[in-house]
């Protein structure tokens, strides 16, 4: 029988990247421990500070959203309701309900309502709809944390998501991206707040497990858009490797932070300016998020035209 | 033992009692890329599932 590592009672889950199994109470305490060392590692936020967290309904981002509550850090969800169909009713359901029952104050802003669901970006931009979802969870992110104050934004971004986003920027040395790839992301504009990912040592698995002993209700199913995605694709070789080599993922992106990311520092971005229609960062005249709109406002317009002339006659 | 794959909401049949890490080998599946699930509780790689169990297996994995 495997025994928990902290107590010898029975264990219910494995950790292999760190050699270890646990019972439930004592999963929790590590999962709960490894974050607060995270935090306070990287210097994240402190109790003082009001954090903005970006929940999707899924299990890393309510999982973050729980594990923060019960440290005790004054946080705020920040919800985008996508309008990609069923699952973006799903997704948002889900959301609310934890929010109603741990009496904790969720912000939702519906891209439908706006005019901009991803469904709309996707088809009048021509671009994936990956990458408009991106672009616009962005500038929503940015926008809302600075409108109501909140110094810190927190993303549920695990070490999977991490060690795929890593490997796909050294596939194709995205040297601008590794400068800024970590835990921390401080702030190069006056409207950015500090960007933070909690949940960046702890793997898919243990984000899961910790839903599931917590009675955390996610959405299981995946965002229909993500069918064969790139990252995708790095999780599955790099799950290849975890599976021979426990600890690889860890390993790849800790000696990435600690030897390989300085040597891209002069590749950074440098400072934004500001998008001369919604005064968020950019790096043009408009920011990115501007651009798809216009894009977008540009087509819907020519779409338009034909048709209400052929009914107006 | 019946085996319910999530988020496929598929069901598969397997005979005879197994190990956890028989049955994902069997599936095709990477430890740590599911939670295997009996009950209200998980299930470890080296426990043995009876012939006459029901077991969730839940992908864990999202991208996108």
């Amino acid at each position: 029988m495997m025994k928990c590592k902290r107590c010898r009672s029975k264990a219910e889950v494995q950790v292999r990247h760190h050699n270890a199994a646990f019972c439930r109470p004592c999963f929790l305490f590590f999962f709960q421990r490894q974050v607060q060392r995270s935090i306070e590692k990287h210097r994240m936020f402190t109790a003082q500070d009001d954090i903005l967290v970006a929940v999707s309904g899924g299990k890393d981002s309510l999982a973050l959203w729980d594990v923060l509550i019960e440290l005790g850090y004054r946080t705020v969800g920040l919800h985008l309701a996508l309008g990609i169909g069923e699952y973006s009713r799903i997704s948002t359901a889900k959301t609310v309900d934890f929010a109603l029952r741990r009496d904790v104050r969720l912000i939702t802003i519906d891209l439908g309502a706006d005019g901009v669901a991803i469904p709309t970006l996707a088809r009048f931009t021509n671009r994936p709809a990956c990458a408009a979802c991106g672009t616009t969870k962005r500038h929503h992110f940015d926008r809302v944390a600075f409108e109501n104050g909140f110094t810190v934004l927190a993303t549920g971004h695990n070490l999977d998501d991490e060690a795929a986003r890593l490997l796909g920027n050294v596939m194709h040395w995205q040297v601008h991206h590794l400068a800024k790839q970590g835990p921390v992301l401080e702030p190069v504009h006056e409207r950015f707040a500090r960007k933070v990912k909690p949940l960046y040592r702890i793997s898919e698995y243990e984000t899961a497990v910790y839903a599931f002993f917590r009675g955390i209700d996610y959405i299981i199913d995946e965002c229909p858009n993500s069918e064969g995605a790139t990252q995708l694709a790095y999780k599955d070789v790099l799950n290849r490797l975890e599976a021979v080599m426990p600890g690889t993922k860890l390993t790849f992106v800790q000696d990435f932070l600690k030897s390989g990311r300085h040597a891209f520092s002069a590749s950074s971005d440098g400072a934004p300016q500001s998008c001369e229609v919604c005064g968020m960062p950019s790096f043009g005249t408009l920011c990115s998020y501007c651009r798809l709109r216009r894009e977008v406002e540009r087509r819907q317009a020519t779409w338009k035209t034909p048709r209400a002339a052929s009914g107006g006659g | 033992m019946l085996i319910t794959l999530l988020p496929q909401r598929k069901q598969i049949e397997i005979e005879g009692r197994r190990r956890v890490a028989d049955i994902l080998c069997q599936l095709g599946l990477l430890p740590g890329t599911v939670m295997v699930i009996r009950g209200d509780t998980l299930v470890t790689d080296e426990e043995v599932v009876e012939a006459n169990d029901a077991i969730e297996i839940r992908t864990v994995i999202s991208g996108g």
